[in-house]
C-alpha cells in the first residue's frame, strides 16, 4: 500500500518534472550555449585542482600522476615567496580600495557641481579615458615617465636640480606608483557609478535644505553622503571581496616584470605565473592557486554576509 | 551669485581640469614621442610638443608591414568573432535568467554566478586549454575562455528584467515564440545595456594580451597588445644585459610609441562613438547594484 503510493507519488514527480521541461524547453535552449562554455571553461578546470596535491609529471597527465599529499603546501608555505606575496597582495589591493574610493566620491561631488552639462561630459570623457587602455599600453605610458635616460619624471628632477632615479629598480616607490595608477585608470569609472547614485537622489532634499540656508558643504555632509552610504558600502564589500586577487595587468606590465621590484610588487596572481610558466612547478602553482581561491571564497562569503545585513537587495546570493 | 560661490565654482573648474590633464598627459607623451626624431628623445626625453617633428616612425612601420598587419588582422578577426558570440550566447542566457515564470532561473543563475566566487585557476585552465581542448596557437585560445563573464550577464540580466512583464505577456497572446520576443522586444529595448556590455566585450577582446601570453608561440598569430608586449620584453631584456649588436633588431623609441598609438587608436573612435550609450547602460547597472 505504503510502496504503491510512493511509486505513484514518484511517477507524477517525473511527469510533471517533463511537463515543466516541455514548457521551458526554449528558455533551457537559449541558456544551453552559454552553460556548456561555463562548464567547459569554469567548472572543469576546477576538477584540475587535484593538481595541488600531486606530483605532476607530463608524461602521467593530471590524473596519473603519483599523489604527494599536503607536499606542495608545505613547499609553498616554506618559501618566503608565498608570504610576501600574500601579504603584498592584500596591503596593496587595501591601498587601491581606500584611495580610489576616496578620489572617485571627491571626483563625483565635483561634478555635481558642474552644471553646464557639456562642461560634464567633457570632463567624463576625459576622466573616463584611461579605462579603456589595454594593460600594456599603460605599461608604456609609465615607461615613458619612468625611465632613466629618457622619462619626463627624471628630466623633470634634473631640471629642478635633483638626481635621476633608476625607478625600475627602486622597490620601496612602487606601493605609491602602482597605487597612484590603480587610481589613475580606475577612478573615471568608480566616479560615474556614484555620481549615478548621486543623480538618484530625490532632489527636494536639496531644495528643502537651501530653503533653511544650507551651504553646499552641509549638504554634501548632511545628504549626499549619507545617502550614498548604501552604494559605497556595496562597492567596498566587493572589492574586499576580491581582496586575494590582484589585478595582474598592472603587476605584469606596469613593473615590466622587473625582478629588483618583486619585494614590493610580487603579488599572488605573479607567483602563480611564475612558479607555473618560468619554473614550469605545475604542483606547486595549482596549490598556490587553490590557496588564492579558498581564501576569496571564505572572504566573497563574509562579504556577502555582511552585505545582507547592511541591503539584502544587494546581495549576491 | 555671492563672491563666496564663485570661488568655490572656480576651485571645482579648476580641480577637475588639472585631473583632466593628469589623466591625457601620458597619452600626449607617447603621442608626441611616436611624432618625434628619435635623437630629440634621446637628447630632450619625453615632451608634450615634439622638439623636432618626424614622421620616420610611421614609414619605418608602414614600409615593413607584415607584422604589424598580421597582428592587426589577428586583433580585429578575436574582437569580432569574439564580441558576436560572447554577445549573442549572454544575451540569450541573460532573457531566460530574466524571465520570472523560468522554472530552472534560480539553478542556472546560481550555477552561472558561482563561477565569479570560485575556480580552479591558472594552471587547471591551462592544461584544459592545451592539453584537452588542443588549442595551443590557435585563434580559439583567444577567444572561447572569454566567452561568457558573468558580470556580464548580471548586466544585461537587471537590464532586461526592467521590462514590464504585460508587454511580453500580450505578445504571447499574439502568438510570438520566446526567440521572436526576444529579438523583437527585448533587445531594441535594451539597446543601452546591449551597447555597454558590447563596448566592455569589445575592450575585453581588444586589450587582451594574457591569453596570447599563456596560448602563442607563434609569432605569426600575436594579437596587437601582445606585440606591443614583447617589443618592451626584449627592450628590457636587452638592457639587462646589453649584448652588442643585438639592439639593431628592435624598433626605436619613436617606432615603439607609434606601435602604441596604431593599437590604441581603433578603441578610442569606438569610445567616443559608443559613448552615450555607455552613461545610461552603466547608470541601471550602477543604480540597481
Amino acid at each position: 500500500m505504503k510502496s504503491v503510493r510512493i511509486q505513484g507519488s514518484r511517477r507524477t514527480s517525473r511527469s510533471s518534472f517533463i511537463v515543466t521541461l516541455k514548457r521551458n524547453k526554449w528558455l533551457l535552449l537559449l541558456a544551453a550555449p552559454a552553460t556548456i562554455a561555463v562548464i567547459l571553461f569554469s567548472y572543469l578546470p576546477m576538477f584540475g585542482v587535484v593538481l595541488a596535491f600531486k606530483r605532476y609529471n607530463f608524461t602521467d597527465g593530471i590524473f596519473g600522476s603519483p599523489w604527494s599529499g599536503f607536499d606542495n603546501f608545505k613547499y609553498l608555505f616554506a618559501t618566503r615567496d608565498a608570504f610576501n606575496s600574500t601579504i603584498n597582495t592584500v596591503y596593496l589591493n587595501a591601498l587601491f580600495i581606500v584611495f580610489s574610493l576616496l578620489g572617485s566620491i571627491v571626483v563625483a561631488l565635483l561634478m555635481m557641481e558642474v552644471r553646464n552639462k557639456w562642461l560634464v561630459k567633457s570632463y567624463q570623457s576625459v576622466l573616463f579615458f584611461p579605462y579603456f587602455i589595454s594593460w600594456v599600453i599603460v605599461g608604456y605610458f609609465a615607461y615613458a615617465l619612468l625611465n632613466y635616460d629618457t622619462g619626463t619624471v627624471n628630466r623633470l628632477l634634473e631640471a629642478a636640480g635633483l638626481d635621476a632615479v633608476q625607478w625600475y629598480t627602486k622597490p620601496q616607490y612602487w606601493p605609491a606608483i602602482l597605487v597612484l595608477v590603480y587610481v589613475w585608470k580606475n577612478v573615471g569609472y568608480f566616479s560615474l557609478i556614484y555620481l549615478a547614485g548621486m543623480l538618484g537622489i530625490d532632489k527636494e532634499y536639496y531644495e528643502a535644505a537651501t530653503m533653511d540656508g544650507a551651504t553646499r558643504l552641509q549638504q554634501i555632509r548632511k545628504i549626499t553622503l549619507p545617502l550614498l552610504v548604501p552604494l559605497i558600502t556595496i562597492m567596498v564589500l566587493m572589492q574586499v571581496g576580491r581582496i586575494f586577487f590582484a589585478d595582474f595587468g598592472l603587476f605584469f606590465n606596469v613593473t615590466q616584470n622587473s625582478g629588483a621590484l618583486y619585494s614590493t610588487t610580487d603579488v599572488i596572481d605573479t607567483y602563480v605565473f611564475r612558479t607555473f610558466r618560468v619554473l614550469g612547478d605545475a604542483g606547486m602553482a595549482t596549490a598556490a592557486g587553490l590557496y588564492q581561491a579558498i581564501c576569496g571564497l571564505i572572504l566573497v562569503c563574509i562579504s556577502n554576509w555582511l552585505v545582507k545585513k547592511v541591503n539584502p537587495d544587494n546581495a549576491l546570493f | 551669485m555671492s563672491r563666496k560661490t564663485e570661488w568655490g565654482r572656480g576651485l571645482v573648474h579648476l580641480t577637475l581640469l588639472l585631473l583632466a590633464v593628469v589623466c591625457i598627459v601620458p597619452l600626449l607623451l607617447v603621442v608626441s614621442a611616436s611624432f618625434s626624431d628619435e635623437t630629440a628623445i634621446a637628447e630632450y626625453g619625453y615632451t608634450i610638443i615634439p622638439k623636432s617633428i618626424s614622421l620616420y616612425a610611421y614609414r619605418y612601420i608602414l614600409s615593413n608591414p607584415s607584422q604589424i598587419f598580421s597582428a592587426y588582422e589577428v586583433t580585429i578577426i578575436v574582437t569580432i568573432v569574439g564580441t558576436a558570440l560572447s554577445l549573442l550566447i549572454s544575451s540569450c542566457l541573460a532573457y531566460a535568467l530574466s524571465r520570472r515564470d523560468f522554472a530552472y532561473r534560480r539553478g542556472f543563475a546560481f550555477f552561472i554566478y558561482f563561477t565569479m566566487l570560485f575556480n580552479g585557476g591558472l594552471v587547471p585552465s591551462y592544461m584544459l586549454v592545451t592539453q584537452t581542448l588542443h588549442l595551443k596557437n590557435s585563434l580559439g585560445s583567444l577567444i572561447l575562455p572569454y566567452l561568457i563573464v558573468p558580470w556580464f550577464v548580471l548586466l544585461l540580466r537587471t537590464y532586461f528584467s526592467e521590462i514590464p512583464e504585460p508587454l511580453l505577456e500580450s505578445a504571447k497572446l499574439e502568438g510570438a515564440g520566446e526567440l521572436r520576443i526576444l529579438w523583437n522586444i527585448v533587445l531594441p529595448l535594451s539597446l543601452p545595456a546591449i551597447a555597454t556590455v558590447g563596448l566592455f566585450i569589445i575592450l575585453m577582446y581588444w586589450n587582451d594580451w594574457y591569453l596570447a601570453l599563456l596560448y602563442l608561440d607563434d609569432s605569426h598569430k600575436f594579437p596587437l597588445q601582445y606585440l606591443l608586449y614583447t617589443i618592451m620584453q626584449n627592450l628590457s631584456a636587452i638592457k639587462a644585459n646589453p649584448m652588442p649588436g643585438m639592439a639593431i633588431h628592435l624598433p626605436g623609441e619613436n617606432t615603439r610609441m607609434a606601435i602604441a598609438v596604431l593599437a590604441t587608436g581603433p578603441i578610442l573612435f569606438v569610445f567616443l562613438f559608443v559613448q552615450r550609450y555607455f552613461v545610461a547602460g552603466l547608470k541601471v547597472g550602477a543604480v540597481k547594484g
